[in-house]
């Protein structure tokens, strides 16, 4: 039981780093996932996800694999995609998905571009699916400080993206927070996905966002437990994913998001709020 | 007399360039209760989502007098009821004009919203997520939360509708007290009788106000038929009202707009609805 469960971290440095790396992300990013699907953007977070690539590929181009230029790259690539879909989405007629889907399109082509221009499919496929195994000191900082910065502007905006989520009307009637939230917000799915980048890769990182807080939706109805439990489902998964990936010799990223999917599937069906206890088990009833 | 506690300046407001609210002048006194009364598209919800601020003027101006805090329900809410929330979370939102952002929320705060609870007859519900409510029972749980807003205005945009008839004395008891605190009340309403019975002044719009006063002058059949007769459609060759921009109080039909508060009901010129020019 050790020798499985443990020892892997205890011997090897690469994996303690991978487990801290990967827990810290999921400090952050679970909660901005479950925020983002209850503000009906799941999908906002795979388009993001996609945009930050041509920031990311820049700074690959001229940098090469260093996870400081590519990262900032990302960032401004993401910052740019979210700012101009939410700014056409708030100041237009058009819808929050059709603007998404259009800058992060642009955004993704001009990523595949820019990294054809230079390197290999194997450079391509490091930014596209990370590498939790080679995390240095660098990234792990950046990690720290991403989740931390995280942690602390959801307790500072909580009230208001509550608000913002359950009744923005009410909201824009007492108060102007309305829009920068919703702007801070996007910032901080921008962030947490860049920070994801090196671990699990552009296309991964969202995975490790959005499959907790899907999984958590099934076991509670409140939205602090809510956050909570999908911190906790994003642990699990890392933890689960990066023994299967040493133990079986699979890669990691995929191993890590394979077993948040595995939990996000069994809530499907056990959870408190799943198929079994709401659609298939006969439910007495009270008198009234 | 008590103080003027909104004015509107020739008040414009509307959609892309179509006035839905057109030249409104007038005030609405501190204290007052007044309904507001017309047909679908008449302009009600646009006139009150004009004062709240989330609809800007085209042109002209909504003031609200310095200091008053208005709390405002909105007829079709974009309230996100899946949103996994419990009545007594919507119901506190009510207390963000006091503590805002950050402010904790005090013994007195959590008291001010059980007591709110109970005015609206939603005791025990506290821990019900929000989308277990009916129609009726979310209704007051909204009233509940203007009753935690402790707002010096009130707009509440067709409060009554869905709503059963022991929900609407219930409501009205709730209007009334407010009224007898001395807050200013502004009502969307469609049952005149209710409005007859309830509601000391009223104003009724046909995109333009047609009679604005006491109840019982303002409802007279002459002015309800005029109301009825007004023009809903948008027309796209309707000539510009202003015939320069910038020019906001210097259109040419002043005369037939340039009302004051009660002297608008028996006005000849409303006959044909909003002509543009």
């Amino acid at each position: 039981m050790y020798d499985f469960l443990i020892a892997p971290f205890v011997e090897f440095g690469f994996m303690q780093r991978a487990l801290a790396g990967s827990l810290m992300l999921a400090l952050g990013a679970c909660p901005v996932g479950v925020f983002l699907m209850l503000r009906r953007m799941s999908l906002t977070g795979d388009a993001m996800a996609h945009a930050i690539l041509p920031g990311a590929a820049a700074g690959f181009l001229l940098y090469g694999l260093q996870i400081v230029p590519m990262t900032i790259g990302g960032l401004i690539a993401g910052v740019i995609v979210a700012l101009g879909a939410g700014a056409v989405s708030r100041f237009t007629v058009q819808r929050e998905d059709a603007s998404m889907a259009a800058f992060y399109l642009i955004s993704l082509a001009l990523g595949v571009l820019i990294v054809s221009l230079r390197g290999s499919s194997v450079d391509l496929m490091h930014v596209l699916f990370g590498t939790v195994l080679a995390l240095n000191n660098d990234a792990l900082t950046l990690i720290a400080l991403i989740s931390g910065f995280t942690l602390l502007t959801l307790a500072i905006f909580w009230r208001a993206l509550v608000a913002e989520c359950l009744d923005p009307l009410f909201l824009r009637s007492v108060s102007r927070l309305g829009t920068p939230v919703h702007f801070i917000f996007l910032g901080l799915v921008v962030l947490n996905l860049v920070g994801g980048f090196q671990a699990l890769g552009t296309l991964l990182s969202v995975g490790l966002m959005m499959l907790p807080a899907a999984a958590a939706r099934f076991w509670t109805a409140r939205v602090e437990p809510m956050c909570a439990l999908a911190f906790g489902f994003g642990a699990i998964s890392c933890v689960a994913g990066l023994l299967v990936s040493y133990h079986a010799s699979l890669p990691s990223g995929p191993a890590i998001i394979l077993s948040a999917g595995a939990i996000y599937l069994a809530s499907i069906l056990f959870g408190t709020r799943g198929v079994f206890n709401t659609k298939l088990r006969r439910h007495r009833h009270r008198t009234a | 007399m008590t103080d003027a506690c909104l004015t509107f300046k020739d008040l414009t407001l509307g959609y892309s360039s179509h006035p839905a609210v057109h030249h409104l002048n007038g005030s609405i006194k501190a204290g007052s209760l007044t309904a507001v009364v017309g047909a679908n598209g008449s302009g009600k919800s646009t006139l009150m989502k004009g004062i709240v601020g989330v609809l800007k003027p085209m042109a002209g101006s909504c003031t609200v007098a310095p200091g008053k805090r208005i709390a405002y329900l909105p007829q079709q809410s974009e309230l996100d009821r899946s949103f996994p929330a419990r009545v007594i979370d919507l119901v506190s939102l009510g207390l963000w004009p006091r503590r805002g952002l950050l402010g904790r929320y005090t013994k007195e705060d959590r008291e001010a919203v059980s007591h709110a609870l109970m005015a609206v007859g939603l005791e025990g519900f506290e821990k019900r997520p929000i989308d277990t409510l009916s129609g009726g029972q979310l209704q007051r749980a909204l009233f509940a939360r203007v009753l935690v807003q402790d707002a010096d205005i009130i707009l509440l945009d067709e409060p009554f509708n869905a709503v059963d008839a022991k929900t609407v004395g219930d409501l009205i008891r709730l209007i009334k007290r407010w009224h007898g605190e001395n807050r200013t009340v502004m009502v969307v309403a469609h049952d005149l009788e209710l409005v007859r019975a309830h509601f000391p002044n009223t104003l009724l719009l046909a995109r333009q106000p047609v009679a604005w006063g006491e109840t019982i002058e303002t409802l007279r059949p002459e002015n309800l038929l005029r109301a009825r007769r007004f023009d809903e459609a948008w027309h796209d060759d309707a000539p510009w009202c202003e015939p320069e921009p910038g020019h906001v109080h210097a259109h040419s039909h002043d005369d037939h707009h340039h009302h004051e508060h009660g002297e608008v009901h028996g006005h000849p010129d409303h006959e044909s609805g909003p002509r543009a020019a």
